[in-house]
């Protein structure tokens, strides 16, 4: 492909990916057919599984690579329109695709801020970043640092910045690739999980990013069209109008109608008032703990063994036995753990006797401080959200990958754009689906459950649980316990799709998680071959020791990210959105001020760097139950908390102090050198006539 | 490598034009996302125009700025003779 100029390059690109749309159009359509012929759900589940997989393993192998070049930045030949779908791609992870209309149709106007949050940051990529990194041209983010301030010191800060927040991610995706695969084809999440990782090794372990960036494309166009295609059948559904961006201002206006009547109805009153009760009785308990402590907790476990020995005596059905016994086993074991889940018992009750929030109001709250809490908290989580997309080091590598700076520019918008059309589909995504709940299953008799009720009701109780509550055989909007994780897996048979839509939409889930990975992989395994082994143990290292090295490693990766999946550990949520701050505040001060403040210097960037960091941390371990409780601290939340920010947003704190102590410390120490002020220069410019040159070889 | 008063002037229209478009985003992100309950009053086509804003407008705003950036600077780069040349 050598020979090939860029312009023949990009008219054969255009050309495979046609060929290739159209094709897995038509193996869908193939498989819809089947259907119709009486092909199992899980036969299609399962094609869907291995088509998929091992076309992307199939393009890995095609992209196999022994260049340095090709294997660290995919030979910097990728066009800007097809780097913007790799980026695209690369960006959107499980949490996009399969959380974020969900979080949407919980939480409202709050859910947007994920939607401003994870799309303004390109904003900061394409003014302050990817032409500038673009136009250094070597292969990864602390390259960058290490050559701007000089030294390995914070080559070895940016590197251990790079892992934190890429590893939690990439543990976050695996686990999503776990879960869809084995609720979808009914295979074990642990095999599951190894499923995808083959398919992720296989693609990016002989053709490093050259092979994922083909891959990602692909993935791309896959996802894209399962997110798409539901939620436009949908809208035709509701709104007789396939636009659903444009159309649900109609669905959403009836939203509102609807969750007014909802809160007059007396019905939904007494289902309210049940759960009114249940906290009480939660609250009453919390209560007698804390004045009779242990006393009291052997007494309530002492009802909850009886509960179940009267059950045995007297040959109860087997399910209320095993319920009884459920109840036993997850007893809190002590007086604090008894607290806490009390409380929390407490605190969902309550939130499930208050009356519906409109979908579209923003910052509720009772009063007007709590609105601003809400207010402010909304504007931190943009920020945190923003900039840290800005500094996540697997998005910014990929300017690296673009023929010229002219093209990083365009690549920018791309990215976007093709991030955009999913985040302003999944606003109308939610509202659609809550109009249908509102309408069609809200008022429905208990006896009538619409199919895709049932069937994922089937799947697991903790997604969705409809209990009649207050005996009227008639399903109200309280009664109805809905997971936002299986709103946009559940749209296909909400909307009255086949089940080959749905197969489609795991497929495009999976396609989510599975490229992210492959480019978080990829980061982390970078950072430890190029920026430790070559750049510090060894930089005699030929070539093909350096891809050996590189390719090694990333296996280890790998199978350490699967490791940590496979013990499902309970607070990745958190410490994915954690990533976040802790990017922004590592990263984003000590970039931007290196290519736009000269006098910016070496111990400024080093200190800016952990005090960001270290803030950031330090803010989340104090008020963040689960750190807290790792990091046995005590005092009350309420006293550790600054200006009432969440700790998801602890970056609002760490970007400013790290802007705060480079900028201070570099006026304290010695102004950097000419060598570092015409690698600025040359930074700023496209191109200098006698200019030096940053590429590596 | 000296850099020239054409240089330097190129890399102040850089700045300006950054400077204008962050401020554009800023605008568009924190002072809309601040006013969002008041926006709310106004209902455009059923959407409650603070929700629109979050949901739909900021995000066509950004695509824009960033597209116009790109068209801006490339163009810049070619007046400033800092283009990279084919090839």
């Amino acid at each position: 492909m050598a020979t090939q100029t860029q312009s023949q390059f990009n008219q054969a690109l255009k050309k495979y990916y046609s060929v290739y749309t159209g094709g897995f159009i038509l193996f869908v359509i193939i498989l819809a057919i089947g259907e119709q012929l009486g092909m199992s759900n899980r036969a299609i589940g399962l094609s869907f599984l291995f088509a998929t997989i091992g076309l992307y393993a199939l393009i890995g192998v095609m992209s196999r690579t022994a260049d340095v070049s090709e294997y660290y930045v995919a030979g910097r030949r990728v066009p800007a329109f097809f780097n913007g779908m790799a980026t695209g791609a690369d960006w959107m992870s499980a949490a996009s695709f399969i959380a974020m209309a969900g979080g949407l149709y919980v939480g409202g106007f709050n859910g947007l801020a994920f939607i401003m949050g994870w799309t303004g940051g390109y904003v900061l990529v394409a003014l302050f970043l990817a032409p500038y990194l673009r136009k250094f041209g070597q292969f990864t983010i602390p390259d960058f640092l290490s050559a701007r301030y000089g030294g390995n010191i914070v080559r070895s800060v940016g590197v251990f910045a790079a892992i934190l927040c890429s590893f939690t991610y990439v543990v976050a995706q695996v686990m999503g690739v776990g879960i869809i695969t084995s609720r979808f084809t009914g295979l074990e999440f642990g095999v599951g999980v190894f499923v995808g990782l083959g398919g992720i090794l296989v693609c990016s372990m002989l053709g490093g990013m050259r092979a994922v960036t083909w891959t990602q494309v692909a993935q791309y166009i896959i996802l894209i069209l399962a997110y798409l295609i539901p939620v436009v059948w949908l809208s035709v559904k509701v709104t007789h109008f396939p636009i659903p961006q444009l159309s649900y201002g109609y669905a959403l206006q009836k939203v509102t109608e609807r969750e007014k009547a909802i809160n007059a109805d007396p019905k939904e009153q007494e289902v309210r008032a049940v759960y009114k009760q249940r906290a009480d009785a939660a609250d009453a308990k919390v209560k007698a703990l804390e004045k009779d402590g242990d006393a009291y907790l052997a007494s309530e476990r002492a009802v909850v063994e009886k509960k179940l020995a009267d059950l045995k005596a007297a040959n109860a059905p087997e399910k209320d036995v095993a319920a009884a016994q459920k109840a036993l086993d997850t007893f809190p074991k002590d007086v604090g753990n008894a607290g806490v889940a009390w409380r929390t018992d407490t605190r969902n009750n309550l939130a499930k006797a208050a009356p519906v929030k409109a979908h579209g109001e923003a910052f509720p709250g009772k009063d007007e401080h709590a609105q601003d809490v809400s207010r402010w908290n909304f504007l931190a989580l943009i920020f945190c959200l923003m900039v840290g997309t800005a500094a996540l080091p697997h998005i910014l590598m990929r300017y690296y990958t673009t023929p010229s700076v002219r093209e990083a520019r365009q690549s920018v918008g791309w990215s976007l754009f093709f991030i955009f059309l999913l985040y302003f589909t999944a606003p109308a995504l939610a509202v659609l689906v809550k109009y249908d709940v509102y309408h069609f299953l809200v008022g429905s008799a208990f006896s009538e459950l619409p199919a895709w009720v049932a069937r994922w009701r089937e799947v697991d109780t903790a997604l969705i649980s409809i209990v009649d509550l207050n005996m009227d055989g008639i399903v109200q909007l309280a009664e109805i316990s809905m997971h936002g994780d299986m709103i946009v897996l559940a749209t296909p048979e909400i909307a009255g799709l086949p089940y080959v839509i749905s197969g489609l939409v795991a497929a495009g889930g999976l396609a989510a998680a599975l490229s992210t990975a492959d480019g978080l992989l990829l980061t982390i395994a970078n950072a430890l071959s190029h920026d430790v082994y070559y750049k510090m143990l060894d930089p005699k290292a030929t070539t093909l020791r350096r891809l050996t090295v590189a390719r090694a490693l990333l296996v280890v990766v790998a199978i350490c990210a699967a490791w940590v999946a496979s013990q499902k550990p309970a607070d990745i949520l958190f410490l994915v959105s954690a990533a976040f701050s802790l990017a922004a505040a590592g990263f984003f001060p000590a970039l931007t001020l290196g290519i736009f403040w000269k006098r910016a210097t070496k111990w400024g960037a080093i200190l800016g760097m952990i005090a960001g960091v270290g803030v950031t941390f330090y803010y989340m371990a104090v008020t963040q139950p689960w750190l807290r409780s790792i990091f046995g601290v005590t005092t009350p939340i309420s006293d550790n908390m600054w200006l009432n920010i969440e700790p998801i947003s602890a970056g609002v704190f760490g970007v400013p102090i790290g802007f705060a102590v480079i900028i201070i410390v570099s006026l304290l120490t010695k102004a950097p050198d000419i060598k570092v002020q015409e690698f600025i220069e040359h930074v700023r410019y496209p191109h200098l006539k006698g200019d030096i040159d940053t590429r590596a070889a | 490598m000296q850099l020239t008063e054409r240089h330097k002037e190129y890399w102040r229209k850089n700045i300006t034009i950054t400077a204008i478009l962050f401020v554009i985003w800023f605008v568009v992100t924190y002072v809309t996302g601040y006013f969002s309950r008041e926006l709310n009053e106004l209902v455009l086509f059923g959407f409650p125009l603070g929700f629109y804003m979050g949901a739909q407008g900021s995000l066509v705003v950004y695509v824009v700025i960033i597209f116009y950036y790109a068209y801006r600077m490339n163009k810049l780069d070619q007046e400033y003779d800092v283009a990279e040349k084919e090839g």
